[in-house]
């Protein structure tokens, strides 16, 4: 019997799904409606404060994990969706859900990086 | 006394020996306030339609045999009573997912099969001589297994299964509820053999979660319980297989 390769994106889809419970809504909330409309200090989202927030090691390792997972999490989800819909591409849906979850994954470790310290 | 009250049937029939596609028959017939769908379909064969085939046997909700679907939900017919349908019509199709082999009689094979390879029996951890007396366990460890142990095998879950309808290579949710039943069983020792079959690509990973399995069963076994359980089981095995001292 072949051995199932899903407990790695099983894992990666349950991390990104308690993450962005926990904190999907509140990011939109502060990202994209609270940040936009100035409801906040202007140092707190402003291009500074982001910045500093990234070059920290324990920021780095919040916003990777808020992207990279994330999108793993919704992958696996459109890729199983797919599926259920009757939509059975097989290899050609794999590779594009979690295709696209591996480059943001390493596109946004390198970007981190490129930030520095 | 009051008019006997009537009820319509619609069964969606197939007749292979006649050549037809599937075609739908209707009855009407009288009911009481006890008369459960099978005892409808009984009262339909031995007055109106001899030909009307499907299995049943105990008529009590425990040989698991007259599963079908009512009103497009799998449901056992001897627990599904006509009053609870009425007015009616009540339709009666096979259960969903399976091939029809005639009218109400669904082709099992694929399940069966399934069945002999969870080994559904108990490999003695330790083989005892008749002499060192029973196989002994405490109530806690009972516990454990006990509410998988409940299944009779009706089919309902595997007609539930939206997973199970796209791939039927999908181990599925009843046998993932019996096999976990063996593995929990502390006189067992075939757990690891057992495993390699929730592992594999037939396993638990074909699960999406839809739980419609455990609604549907007659017995309350949880079969999406114990398909949850044993892909964490599952995804830990993948990862503890890379640790020193692992194989």
């Amino acid at each position: 019997m072949k051995r199932s390769n899903q407990p790695v994106f099983w894992v990666l889809f349950g991390a990104g799904g308690m993450l962005s419970a926990l904190l999907g809504a509140a990011l939109v909330f502060v990202t994209g409606i609270a940040a936009p409309l100035h409801w906040l200090p202007t140092r707190t989202m402003g291009y500074e404060g982001v910045l500093a927030f990234c070059r920290n090691g324990a920021g780095k390792a919040f916003v990777f994990a808020v992207i990279s997972l994330f999108l793993w999490h919704g992958a696996h989800r459109i890729y199983h969706s797919l599926h259920d819909l009757g939509l059975h591409t097989g290899m050609v849906a794999k590779a594009a859900c979690y295709g696209l979850a591996a480059a943001a994954t390493i596109l946004a470790a390198a970007t981190l990086l490129q930030l520095g310290f | 006394m009051p008019e006997p009250r009537t009820i319509t049937v619609e069964v969606l029939r197939y007749q292979p020996a006649k050549g037809t596609n599937p075609y739908v028959d209707r009855w009407t017939i009288p009911y009481t306030e006890d008369m459960s769908v099978l005892q409808g379909l009984q009262y339909i064969k031995d007055t109106l339609d001899g030909s009307l085939t499907f299995r049943w046997s105990c008529r009590m909700a425990i040989c698991g045999s007259c599963g079908m679907m009512i009103g497009g939900v799998p449901k056992l017919a001897c627990r599904t009573f006509l009053r609870d349908l009425a007015p009616g019509p009540v339709r009666v199709e096979a259960l969903a997912h399976f091939p029809i082999e005639r009218d109400l009689v669904v082709d099992a094979e694929d399940f069966v099969g399934k069945l002999e390879r969870i080994k559904p029996w108990i490999e003695p951890r330790e083989p005892r001589t008749l002499e060192e007396g029973p196989y002994t366990q405490t109530p806690a460890q009972l516990a454990r297994y006990e509410s998988f142990s409940h299944c009779i095998n009706c089919m309902l879950c595997y007609s539930a299964c939206p997973q199970y309808g796209l791939n039927p290579d999908f181990l599925g949710p009843g046998l993932t509820a019996l096999l976990h039943r063996y593995n929990s069983d502390s006189r067992d020792g075939a757990s690891a053999e057992r495993m390699q079959l929730v592992h594999s690509e037939e396993g638990v990973w074909s699960c999406t979660a839809v739980g419609y399995c455990s609604e549907v069963c007659p017995k309350q076994v949880d079969p999406a319980n114990a398909v949850n359980v044993n892909k964490t089981a599952s995804a830990i095995d993948w990862f503890a297989r890379f640790l020193p001292g692992k194989r």
